[in-house]
């Protein structure tokens, strides 16, 4: 799976459609106040796929995340998105941040929070102009609220308001996307069309990342999984790495005791 | 300037106020003398200054961070007097001590980042450590230099209160280019400002200078402080930076029509406040133009067109009524049509007793009278004796609508949940109350429906009913 190959990625330019993986981190070390929260990562993402970041609470998704992102420091590591650091390819990357991370009450509408993903492009001191709004609201269609785009953004239910932090990754035209947590608490209508996106982005041959909670829905949405609890316990094709065991090694006890129970249960002799 | 011993036999011998004659007042008003022309123009300048600084500095959710370098200041004026003293001058040139005052304040600033990002101590207990330190270090230099024997320290205390009536040529030019910067910056800084105060990881991931913006921003806020000083005092100046934003927010949904509003409630409260200040030179000019701000402020949380609190409580409280009123006759509705279809005829406005209404949802018998009061009230009802009451035609034609709209509602929920979801996100209960006459429409097209459908789910059973009305 792995075939790392530090030299090439110096020399390869950025453009150059060269086969080089979007995603690959070598040897990650996070830590906050001296606990490391996470452990000698080692992935290499292939294109194209929809890759499931599965874990407990606590086990570092958001934060491999965020430091794939440059967002918080590193201990140790290299992260290379197709083969060069993350700095150099920030045109590249889309990323959805937590919808709690943001104070939804703050004086913007959709269509503004959207254009945010436009920012980059039209670059320092410049003002926001017509056809930059034009692709918002493309991108605001494109997740089925093109209506509400000039509605408050406190005004939106919690779905809506997720949908805005799509459509501004969207707006982002990136290859490469990190969603953390997309599917937290919104409808079931917002679900659907959250999933209906991800193909999407896959069928354009587009790398996407997300962290999930719901292990029931991992198998049906994800083609690509890491199971993480500070480290990497299993990466890969859905099929061969979400299976029982490795999941009793990424969820430890909580899952064990479950387990247990149900063993328990089964060893019931009933007359 | 009177010396302080002065000042104090003055204001000792002070009984009561002497009010200004219409003459003095129509002079202040008409901006007529040089001096009133320059204060009120200055602090009019500044709070247009500090009306846009502080929106940002509220959104950013740093309005202590603000009050921290305010306090920082002091200690920065003292010490900047005591080295131009020590060099021969008078200490009391107004660029060198401003120069103090920024350096300090900009020290504190730099002192709470550092207990933030060092230890696990947060943001507001290390503003509030800073804050009172440095104050405090400010009064004791304040003291000493006081004592000192040269003597022209006097009046130094004024940058603690704010005294307008001291402010020169040089001031209002120093404002002026303040809020020039201020006012530059945030027209080509606004959305790279919206970005940091809203979301500043996704702006961190798009690879803007968080930091560096984090520094403009406070660096405008630094300089608005330091300028204002003169005018407001450091005690009160954070109030001057805060106030206008906060009143604006009560008016407006978008950011752009919130700097605007901001900066002119600043302008206009510190064009009042100098005035007022100038007509009763006794009162510190700090504390009127704050005060002034204020009234904004409270007026804005009453009245404010977006979030004022008289209009939601009242858009809330007319939302109840219409909610209870819409209830109560959809109700009638379904009790009258399950007993006109026992004997077999479509709904007619019969009468009903008052026992089955109450029956009928787990009302109040208190709540009820209520609701059908005020539906006499609006006609709606045409007689109610305590037993049974009946509606009246407006009234049953007003049923027959609201109980066909719930009924479209949950239809349409049921066979296009996703639109619908994505339209409203509340429960078909609530929606007929702000459903348009469009949606009725495009409902009624889209389930191919014009009559009163039946409700699509039962209608609770009422108990204790002699005959069962149930569908």
């Amino acid at each position: 799976m792995k075939t790392k190959s530090y030299n090439s990625a110096k020399t390869l330019p950025a453009d150059d459609h060269s086969p080089q993986a979007p995603l690959s981190i070598h040897d990650l070390t996070v830590a906050y106040h001296r606990k490391p929260v996470l452990w000698d990562i080692d992935l290499d993402i292939p294109e194209g796929k929809l890759v499931g970041i599965v874990g407990p609470n606590g086990a570092g998704k958001s934060t491999l995340i965020k430091a794939c992102l440059d967002l918080i420091p590193t201990a140790s590591g290299l992260v290379q998105v197709y083969g060069q650091p993350y700095k150099k390819q920030r045109a590249m990357v889309g990323y959805v941040p937590q919808r709690e991370s943001v104070d939804w009450d703050f004086p913007v509408s959709a269509l503004d929070v959207v254009t945010m993903g436009l920012y980059r492009d039209i670059g320092w001191f410049k003002t926001v102009r017509k056809k930059h709004k034009e692709i918002a609201r493309s991108a605001l269609d494109r997740v089925g609220i093109a209506h509400l785009a000039d509605r408050q953004i406190s005004q939106l239910s919690g779905g809506q308001q997720q949908r805005v932090f799509l459509a501004r990754a969207l707006a982002q035209d990136a290859t490469l996307y990190f969603m953390d947590e997309p599917f937290a608490a919104v409808d079931a209508a917002t679900e659907r069309a959250i999933v209906t996106l991800l193909k999407d982005l896959k069928n354009q041959g587009k790398t996407t990342l997300v962290v999930h909670h719901d292990l029931a829905t991992v198998s049906q949405y994800f083609d690509w999984v890491i199971l993480l609890n500070m480290r990497v316990v299993a990466a890969g094709p859905t099929e061969e790495v979400f299976t029982a065991e490795n999941l009793h090694r990424t969820y430890g006890g909580k899952l064990t005791l479950l387990a247990e129970a149900g063993h328990a249960l089964s060893q019931i002799k009933r007359p | 300037m009177i010396p302080p011993p002065l000042a104090a036999l003055t204001s000792l011998h002070d009984t009561g106020a002497d009010w200004p004659s219409l003459d003095v007042v129509w002079r202040v008003l008409t901006l007529q003398d040089y001096n009133t022309r320059l204060v009120v123009m200055s602090t009019m300048i500044l709070g247009l200054a500090s009306g846009l600084v502080g929106c940002f500095l509220l959104l950013r959710k740093r309005s202590l961070m603000g009050d921290a370098l305010s306090h920082a200041t002091l200690p920065g004026i003292g010490l900047a007097f005591i080295v131009m003293a020590s060099m021969g001058g008078t200490g009391k040139h107004l660029v060198g001590l401003l120069v103090g005052a920024t350096v300090t304040g900009v020290i504190g600033v730099i002192m709470v980042l550092v207990v933030r990002n060092t230890s696990r101590i947060k943001d507001d207990a290390a503003m509030g450590i800073v804050l009172s330190v440095f104050f405090g270090l400010g009064m004791v230099v304040l003291s000493m230099v006081l004592s000192m024997p040269s003597g022209h320290a006097a009046g130094l205390e004024s940058f603690i209160y704010g005294k307008t009536a001291s402010m020169i040529m040089q001031d209002f030019l120093l404002l002026s280019g303040v809020a020039a910067i201020a006012l530059l910056c945030s027209l080509l800084l606004l959305k790279e400002f919206t970005l940091l105060c809203f979301d500043e990881g996704f702006g961190r991931s798009q690879g803007w200078p968080i930091h560096g913006l984090d520094i403009i921003l406070l660096g405008l806020v630094a300089l608005v402080t330091v300028v204002g000083l003169q005018a407001v005092g450091l005690i009160l100046i954070i109030a001057f930076l805060i106030t206008p934003a906060a009143a604006a927010r009560f008016w407006t949904n978008d950011l752009r029509n919130m700097l605007i509003l901001s900066a002119l409630i600043g302008g206009v409260s510190g064009w009042c406040g100098a005035s007022i200040s100038a007509l009763l030179p006794r009162l510190p000019a700090g504390a009127v133009i704050v005060l002034v701000a204020a009234a904004f402020f409270v007026f804005s949380l009453f009245f404010g067109k977006t979030r004022g609190v008289v209009r939601t409580r009242l858009a809330m409280y007319r939302l109840k009524r219409k909610v209870g009123r819409q209830h109560l006759l959809r109700a009638v509705y379904e009790i009258q049509e399950a007993a006109c279809a026992e004997t077999g005829k479509p709904p007619a406005n019969i009468a009903i007793p008052f026992r089955d209404l109450l029956l009928h949802r787990s009302w109040s018998p208190a709540h009820v009278r209520q609701d059908l009061r005020r539906a006499k009230n609006e006609d709606h009802i045409d007689q109610f004796d305590g037993q049974s009451l009946r509606l009246s035609e407006s009234g049953f034609g007003e049923a027959a609508r609201i109980t066909r709209n719930h009924r479209l509602w949950e239809i349409f929920l049921i066979t296009h949940a996703d639109i619908a979801a994505s339209h409203v996100d509340r429960d078909a209960d609530s929606v007929e109350h702000v459903l348009s006459p469009d949606m009725v429409r495009e409902l009624e097209q889209r389930l191919d429906l014009d009559s009163i459908p039946e409700s699509p789910h039962y209608i609770s059973p009422q108990k204790d009913r002699p005959h069962d009305m149930v569908r």
